[in-house]
Parts: C-alpha cells; sequence; structure tokens
C-alpha cells in the first residue's frame, strides 16, 4: 500500500500545526500514527493525536458523551488553538452524527473544534491531507472575514507562502530549509510557512503574501486554489526539483514579484544571472552531467515510480538532465494521473498509474532496468532482483529521514540527487563487475569452524533443533555448544546438552 | 494526583485511553509459528496499514498472509461477502496451499456484522481446507490478546480424545514392536495423563520448557499452537492444560468449558522464580515431587548477577500495553526493583491468580509495598505520574518512548518483550538484558549531562 487510509492524512497536517489536537474517533489500536511519528520523525514532544475510544459499549449505544468529554478534557487540560476531531474508518461505517459533537463541544471549549471532511471510503492518505489543511485555512480565513477584522493589504516587500510541508514529509524538512535559503537570495520574504511549524491564529495573515508555493502537489494545491479564487492570490505548482525545472519556478517568481511592483515600476527585478550562475557554479549536478563519469550512465536504464510530483520531476531529471533512458514512469496518484502524464510526456517510454506494488514488482521484473527509482516498496523489489534503487519518493522507512543535510529541492537539492543517481548506479556496476570475476565471497574457504571440531556426533534431534535456530545465530550455537561438549567430555550432542550449554555460557 | 501506598492487592480502573497495538498484529508472530497456515485479515486499509508498517520489511517476504481489503461495496452490502471471500480462499489455496486458513475479523467486520463464523464451515467444506475465525479486534482486545482469539478458535479443532489414540498405538506398537522405543520412555517418564501446554513460542523455547519438564520427569504431550497446524495436540476429558503467557484467559476458558480439559492455574514461567513456581505448581498434579528445583533457580540467580547489581534499587513504571506486566513486575521485583505501577490492558483475576498471589508473595519477600495495578490505564494520567514519581526507568509503547527520553525519563520499549525470549530458566537473562540495556546506555552516556533535550 503506498498511501495510507485517509484518517493518516488529517493526523499529519493536525500535528503539523502548533498547538492544534487531533481527536480520533477509533477503536483501540488505531492510534499507531503516534508511533510513526515519535519513531520516524524522532519526535521529542507528545504526538497532539490522541483517540477517543470505540469499544463495545459504543458499539451498543452510540458514543454519547464520549466525544464532546474528551474533546472538552484536551481543551482543558492542554489548551489547544484548535481540535480536529477525525474520523477513521471505524467511524466511517458507525454514521454517527460527530458534527453534532463538534458543535456541541465548540459551545462549551475555549479552543475552536472542527470536525475533519474526509471520507475513508473516498480519499486516500495525500487528498486527506490535502483538504483538511485546505479546510482549516478556509476555516479561520471565514471567521475571520466574518469578524471584519480583515486587513487586506499585502506586504510592502514581496513576500510568499510556503505551503504543504509537513510531518512525515519525504525530506520535507531539509526541502523547507532550502527553500527559505533560495527566497533570501532572491530577496522574497516568508510570510508564512504551512502547516508545519504554523499557528492557527496567524492564518489570517495568509492573504498579506504577494503569492504561495507550492512545492509538492500532493498536498496544498487545494488551498493554493481557494486562496486564489477567494482572493485572488497567484501561486505556483511547479516543483523546483532539478536545475531546468528550478530556473522556470524562479522566472514565475520573478513574473510575479514584477506584475506587482508595476506601479513603482522602478523596482522591477531580473533573477537571470542568478539562475545562470546558481546552474552552473553552486550546483554541481550541471557540470557532473557534462563530466567523464557520467558518459557510462548514457543510455542506462531505469524504472521512476513515486508520488507524482518526485517521479516526474526525477524522470526530467534523468531524462533531460542527465541522459539517461526512463523505461517506464509510474505514480500511485491516481487521482492526479492526467497531470502527471502531460508531465512526462516524451520523457519516458512506458507509463505506469496503479497502487499495486505486485504490478510494480512485475513491471521492474519484466523491464530489468540497471536501476530503480522508487519508494521503500521498490527497494525490497530491487533487492529480491538484485537491483541497486534510489530512494525518491514515500512511503519511506526511518532511513529516509537523515539527520544530514538532504533537500530534494533548490540547487544543493540538485546535487543531492545526482549523487543519488550516480551512487545507485555505481553500485550497479560494481556488483556486476564482481560477477564476472567470481566475486569476493570467499566464506566458504575462511570459516571460523575449528578442525578439532571433528569427533563430535550432533543426534538428529539436536540436529533438528539446531536448525531452527535462525541463520544469523546458529553458527556461535554450534561452536558454543561443540566447546561446551568438548569441555566435559561429551560426545553425542542432545538437545539437551545444547540448551545446558547455553545456560553454561550465560555465566 | 498523589499516589497512594497499598498494603492488599487491589486493581484500579482508568479510562481505557491508552496506547497498544491492534491485536491483529497477532498475525504477524503466528503465521511464522504455525508454518502451514494463511492468515487472511478481513479489513480496511488502515488494517493494511497497520500491518505494513508495524511488520516493517517481512511484508515484502512473501508472508502467508494476506488483507481482503473491504471497500465501500462491501460495507454496504452491495458486494456477495461470501463470493468474494471464496474468490480469494480459492486463489491461495492454489497459491499456497496451506493446512488452515484463518480469517482474522477485525473492527470493521464486526460493526458490519460481517457473519464470518457462519460462512466459514460452509466455504471450508467448499473449498476443503479448514477454515478458522478469530475476531481479532480494536473493539474488544488489546496487542496479545489477539493470539488469544486465534488460539481458542483453534481450540475447537484439536483432535478429540486422547484414549482413542493412545489404544491404537498400544496396540500398534505391540503388533509391530516398537517395543524397545516405548520401554524407554517408560523410564523416562513417569506415567501420567497427556498434558498439553498453550501460547505460542519461538520452537526453540518450547524444547526449553519440554525439557525442564522431562527433567521433572513429566512428559509434555502437545502444544497449542504446533510448529504445524495439522499436528494440533489432543484435547478431551483428563487432559491437563497449562499457560503459560497471562494473556490466554480466553484460550484457557475455552479449553475448560468446551474441551472439558483440567487447566493447571500457575504463576506463568518469566523469570527463574516464576519458572520454578509453574514447574512446581505442575508437578503435584501429576503425582511427582520436584526434584533439585531450588538449587537450579539459585544457580541461575547466580548467573544474573551481574544484572541484579545494575537493577538493585532502581524504580520502574509499567505503562502497561501487551498483558505481560504483572509477570514482568513480580520478576522484576524480585531482581530488587521497585514498582510504581502495573499497567495493563486487561486483567483477568482468574486465570491470573497465581501470578497475582506470587507477585504478594515476591512483595512480602522482598519487604516492598504492592505496587498499584491499573487496568484500562489513562496515558495522559499515567504521563502526569510519571513525572511526579520520576522512576528511573519507563517501560511504554513507542509512541511515548521518545517523548519521555526527550524528557529525561529512561525508557524501555514494551513490544520487546513479547518478541524477545523470556520464557523459562534459561531465558531470565534476556529479559535483564531488555530491562538493562537502557540504564546501561545511560550510564555510558551520563557524564555528557544531556539529559533534558526539549526546550520548556
Amino acid at each position: 500500500m503506498y498511501a495510507g487510509p485517509a484518517h493518516i492524512g488529517t493526523l499529519r497536517v493536525a500535528s503539523s500545526f502548533k498547538n492544534v489536537h487531533a481527536i480520533m474517533h477509533a477503536p483501540l489500536g488505531d492510534d499507531y500514527f503516534n508511533v510513526m511519528r515519535s519513531m520516524l520523525e524522532r519526535e521529542r514532544d507528545f504526538t497532539a493525536a490522541t483517540a477517543s475510544i470505540v469499544d463495545r459499549h459504543v458499539l451498543a449505544r452510540g458514543s454519547q458523551e464520549r466525544v464532546v468529554d474528551n474533546i472538552l478534557r484536551k481543551d482543558k487540560e492542554e489548551h489547544p488553538d484548535l481540535i480536529i476531531l477525525t474520523p477513521t474508518c471505524t467511524s466511517s461505517i458507525l454514521q454517527e452524527d460527530l458534527q453534532n459533537f463538534v458543535d456541541r463541544a465548540s459551545i462549551i471549549s475555549d479552543s475552536d473544534v472542527i470536525f475533519a471532511d474526509v471520507d475513508h471510503y473516498q480519499v486516500n492518505e495525500i487528498q486527506a491531507a490535502d483538504r483538511t489543511l485546505e479546510q482549516v485555512v478556509r476555516y479561520y480565513l471565514d471567521r475571520c472575514h466574518r469578524q471584519e477584522k480583515w486587513d487586506q493589504f499585502l506586504t510592502d516587500a514581496p513576500s510568499a507562502n510556503i505551503i504543504g510541508i509537513f510531518t512525515l514529509g519525504f525530506h520535507n524538512q531539509h526541502d523547507c530549509r532550502e527553500l527559505r535559503r533560495l527566497l533570501r537570495d532572491l530577496d522574497i520574504k516568508i510570510n508564512q510557512i504551512i502547516p508545519e511549524g504554523g499557528s492557527v491564529e496567524d492564518l489570517k495573515n495568509l492573504p498579506k503574501a504577494w503569492f504561495n508555493l507550492i512545492p509538492y502537489r500532493e498536498v496544498g494545491l487545494m488551498t493554493a486554489m481557494y486562496l486564489n479564487k477567494e482572493y485572488g492570490m497567484p501561486y505556483i505548482s511547479t516543483s523546483p526539483m532539478g536545475a531546468v525545472d528550478m530556473a522556470e519556478w524562479i522566472r514565475q517568481i520573478q513574473k510575479n514579484v514584477n506584475t506587482f511592483t508595476l506601479s513603482s515600476s522602478n523596482k522591477r527585478v531580473d533573477y537571470e544571472p542568478y539562475i545562470d550562475g546558481q546552474t552552473r557554479f553552486v550546483s554541481q549536478a550541471a557540470w557532473f552531467s557534462r563530466s567523464i563519469d557520467c558518459q557510462n550512465l548514457t543510455g542506462k536504464e531505469t524504472v521512476v515510480f513515486g508520488d507524482a510530483t518526485h517521479a516526474a520531476s526525477i524522470t526530467k531529471i534523468l531524462a533531460r538532465e542527465m541522459g539517461i533512458r526512463v523505461s517506464c514512469v509510474g505514480t500511485y496518484c491516481k487521482h492526479d494521473a492526467e497531470w502527471f502524464k502531460e508531465q512526462i510526456q516524451g520523457f519516458c517510454d512506458e507509463i505506469l498509474i496503479t497502487d499495486d506494488h505486485a504490478e510494480v514488482g512485475d513491471m521492474i521484473a519484466h523491464m530489468e532496468p540497471s536501476a530503480i527509482f522508487g519508494t521503500q516498496m521498490e527497494r525490497h523489489i530491487g533487492k529480491r532482483l538484485d537491483i541497486p534503487c534510489g530512494v525518491i519518493s514515500a512511503p519511506v522507512h526511518i532511513q529516509n529521514f537523515p539527520l544530514g543535510y538532504r533537500p530534494f529541492l533548490g540547487y544543493e537539492g540538485t546535487n543531492q540527487i545526482a549523487d543519488l543517481v550516480y551512487n545507485s548506479f555505481a553500485l550497479g556496476m560494481e556488483d556486476h563487475l564482481l560477477d564476472i570475476f567470481g566475486g569476493h565471497d570467499t566464506k566458504e574457504i575462511i570459516s571460523k569452524s575449528l578442525s578439532t571440531d571433528i569427533g563430535l556426533i550432533w543426534n538428529p534431534e539436536s540436529r533438528l533443533e539446531l536448525s531452527k535456530i535462525p541463520r544469523f545465530a546458529r553458527e556461535k550455537v554450534e561452536r558454543n555448544t561443540e566447546k561446551f561438549a568438548r569441555q566435559k567430555g561429551i560426545e553425542t550432542i542432545t538437545v539437551e546438552v545444547m540448551y545446558t550449554a547455553k545456560e553454561a555460557l550465560n555465566t | 494526583m498523589s499516589v497512594k501506598i497499598n498494603e492488599t492487592l487491589t486493581v484500579e480502573c482508568e479510562t481505557g485511553n491508552y496506547h497498544t497495538f491492534c491485536p491483529i498484529s497477532c498475525v504477524s508472530w503466528l503465521y511464522q509459528k504455525i508454518e502451514d497456515s494463511f492468515f487472511l485479515v478481513v479489513g480496511t486499509k488502515t488494517c493494511g496499514y497497520f500491518l505494513q508498517n508495524a511488520l516493517g520489511v517481512m511484508i515484502f517476504a512473501e508472508p502467508r498472509y494476506a488483507m481482503a481489503e473491504l471497500e465501500e461495496g462491501d460495507i454496504s452490502a452491495q458486494l456477495n461477502d461470501y463470493e468474494g471471500l471464496k474468490t480469494l480462499c480459492i486463489r491461495i489455496r492454489k497459491d499456497r496451499n496451506p493446512s488452515v486458513i484463518i480469517w482474522i475479523g477485525t473492527c470493521t467486520t464486526e460493526i458490519i456484522k460481517m457473519d464470518l463464523e457462519g460462512m466459514a464451515p460452509k466455504l471450508e467444506s467448499e473449498i476443503g481446507i479448514p477454515i478458522l475465525v478469530a475476531r481479532a479486534n480494536g473493539l474488544d482486545y488489546a496487542f496479545t490478546q489477539g493470539e488469544d482469539t486465534v488460539l481458542a478458535a483453534m481450540a475447537h479443532r484439536c483432535p478429540e480424545s486422547e484414549f482413542f489414540v493412545r489404544e491404537r498405538k498400544e496396540t500398534k506398537q505391540n503388533f509391530f514392536s516398537f517395543h524397545s522405543r516405548k520401554k524407554e520412555e517408560l523410564v523416562e517418564y513417569a506415567n501420567h495423563p497427556s498434558l498439553v501446554l498453550f501460547g505460542s513460542l519461538p520452537s526453540n523455547v518450547t524444547s526449553q520448557l519440554n525439557l525442564e519438564l522431562k527433567r521433572q520427569s513429566i512428559r509434555v504431550s502437545g502444544w497449542l499452537p504446533a510448529q504445524k497446524y495439522i499436528d494440533l495436540p489432543s484435547l478431551g476429558n483428563g487432559v491437563y492444560v497449562c499457560g503459560i503467557n497471562p494473556f490466554l484467559s480466553r484460550t484457557a476458558t475455552t479449553l475448560i468449558r468446551r474441551e472439558k480439559c483440567q487447566l493447571i492455574g500457575a504463576p506463568f514461567p518469566i523469570g527463574p522464580d516464576g519458572t520454578r513456581a509453574w514447574i512446581e505448581k505442575i508437578c503435584p498434579v501429576f503425582g511427582v515431587e520436584p526434584q533439585g528445583l531450588k538449587e537450579r533457580e539459585e544457580r541461575i540467580w547466580e548467573s544474573l548477577k551481574d544484572y541484579l547489581d545494575l537493577v538493585h534499587g532502581k524504580s520502574v513504571f509499567f505503562m502497561g500495553d501487551n498483558l505481560l506486566e504483572v509477570s514482568l513486575a513480580r520478576f522484576l521485583i524480585r531482581c530488587g526493583m521497585i514498582v510504581h505501577e502495573i499497567g495493563i490492558p486487561y486483567m483477568d483475576k482468574r486465570y491470573q491468580a497465581a501470578e497475582l498471589s506470587l507477585l504478594q508473595d515476591t512483595c512480602i519477600k522482598m519487604c516492598v509495598p504492592i505496587p498499584r495495578i491499573v487496568e484500562k490505564p489513562d496515558n495522559s494520567n499515567q504521563i502526569r505520574r510519571i513525572r511526579e514519581l520520576q522512576p528511573d526507568l519507563a517501560i511504554t509503547g513507542m509512541a511515548h518512548a521518545n517523548p519521555l527520553e526527550a524528557r529525561g525519563i529512561t525508557t524501555k520499549w514494551s513490544v520487546e518483550f513479547t518478541f524477545a525470549q523470556i520464557h523459562g530458566f534459561a531465558n531470565a537473562k534476556d529479559v535483564l538484558e531488555l530491562v538493562t540495556r537502557p540504564l546501561r546506555r545511560q550510564k555510558n552516556l551520563e557524564d555528557l549531562g544531556q539529559t533534558n533535550l526539549v526546550r520548556k
């Protein structure tokens, strides 16, 4: 499964904002999200998501006061700005009037309370995150509008919002830092970054920015479209990934900045020299793909799979910037298939739109590419088929939350991607050479077992017992048991001897 | 909130807002244990997502489990459940040919009242593979209780009467002269009614426990579950059964009520004290005088000395999520630790009676107050208590481990106790290895003085 269930998306948005608490209407055990956030992101803080448990009693009599009580309790204990009641697959079928609970709770509580408008059976994690973000933004802007505390003026200097950076996102933290740096270089102020680290109280100031940046189209696009419709805010949904798209992104920013500065026309900006300098000298990627090393990559076949943003961008980088052949590219974002197909037109041989990892596996097995760029799923497929894989998109494991600085966006991102691509292939080549020359696997010759071992007999039962021990520990157990038997002058090793040996060695 | 010191054993109950794994996680260890099985989880994307993430890489090792993902059509009964499951099971038979298919019912099948129990026998006769139904859902159960529901369902499938089988065997042996083998067994074991142990353990741990009882000349005639489904033990009137894990109360009830077995109520063989008490409860049932147990226990304690020095006088707080808590707490108290609180998802006082009384005895023996036992704990209350008590070690789920560590509270991730080998004399060391690991790391990093790593 590539994209998780809907409530995960809502929880990711909720727990990215500061001081927002999510309450799931869910049975025991559905709060697995907290484990993921705590383990993958290595979060130091308690994840602001709890469950209002659905159990037998709820099934029999409905939640009654329980949900309202849980909301009010959180309100009293932690004083969040906003509490989001999150439905799960279980509550979807129970069809309780959760909106009613929210209405009742919001009358009493100091926190704002909203009900996440996501249907488990209609949307997945990504779509739910997109919706929830829009819902939260809309809620605060609408309210502000009603109260007419409206400050419509744009900021004096050019400014932008970055929308869609959030928790458990693929390299989101690093990308965010890279974007900040880029915008500082371009002399553009950052108005707000949402949802990560954002405060819902500040959302009313979103329209003060000159334009919105949507680095990943999966999450944030709905919000941007809403802000565009209601407040006429332009948005840039190009991902600044890869040198070509980087340049395109900066030019779009330039256009937006210049449109707004027309009145005071002497302040028009020209970013072309910046683009040129960065592309040729700050980013090493352009030079790298012309260097002799990269000649070896010419025409190598690859398969790319991931979310729409990353799969499309990486495909364009491989084909357009590195001259590598992309035999097949695919995405699991089925809802965005049209955009995806349009983006990669002309950069690949085949397109695969699916969320079934078995289908992706079959395709890879059939293509036999020299390298795969995909998610953790593809990494495992690659392992089985002995094809190297670079991970470029969620879903991911803990190793894709590196501590070091590893953006995928911006000019530093181009360097990181070039490394990733090159290293995947280099390893593939090494493997291949080793194969041709017989490999360096000399395990058979050099063994840790001692030649004096002969003379000990393992009876059939103990043999069998030994075979049940996981392989990585088996040799050690075998050695230790034999050592013990030799010390004690035992000739036949029985199961009993094995375990006596284990105990004896405990000391 | 102040913390009372109990002189007697009491069980409090809180709100039940706590973190634990969904009971369907039992699939992860049971499919490995029962080699010829196939587990089919009938649930939603949420269940699948949990299994995929909780089991990590295992999902790609072509495991013998799968999800039957329910979609909107299934929920609104537009699709035919029976036909859907039939198609799936036929495919499973074709691809894997298992000896048994186990359907795991989830919250969703519960709510839409999908009649798995009704469909299973029908489909079973149609496709010719036994189909068991276990309702391991989060509405009713927590984490390890999932195994309980599966084993309870499996108990029904155990071959019926031991007598016929044994008589048949004996006549066979007379005819085909397996005399030598039989004689040998007679010498080694006391003649006693059959004993079946229940609870899923790695096969080398079952061997160790078998051996332990063999030393007392008690023969274990079978395990529920066995390594293979087709090797399920015989049950029936006159068969004695004994549990090895504290979360198997439904299985125990089924064995007593439905299978007419005699339950030996004993503490669980966790820690040398528990293992000894466990054997000592089993022996008299078969008229055996336990031999050399005291010395054996002492030898194990002796071998644990280094660990005991580390844990002595340190305090522990169990937040509670896997029902092993009472047994572990009892063992740790015996090791010289102070237990502040034993959180536990569910407390079956009858099934755990012997364990609870051993806990009480241990507390008296070690001169410490009996810790409060909190059933269905409330995690936010517990975290408040942890902050107040500042225990040396909090045994907790992963959701709270990192945040607590960042606040200077040393933690041990509780799920590891479920997957580590902790039963029997020989594995006592492994329990302490787990418990002391955070303490040892703490010691290694002590001089850095960076215990609190959150901004106020």
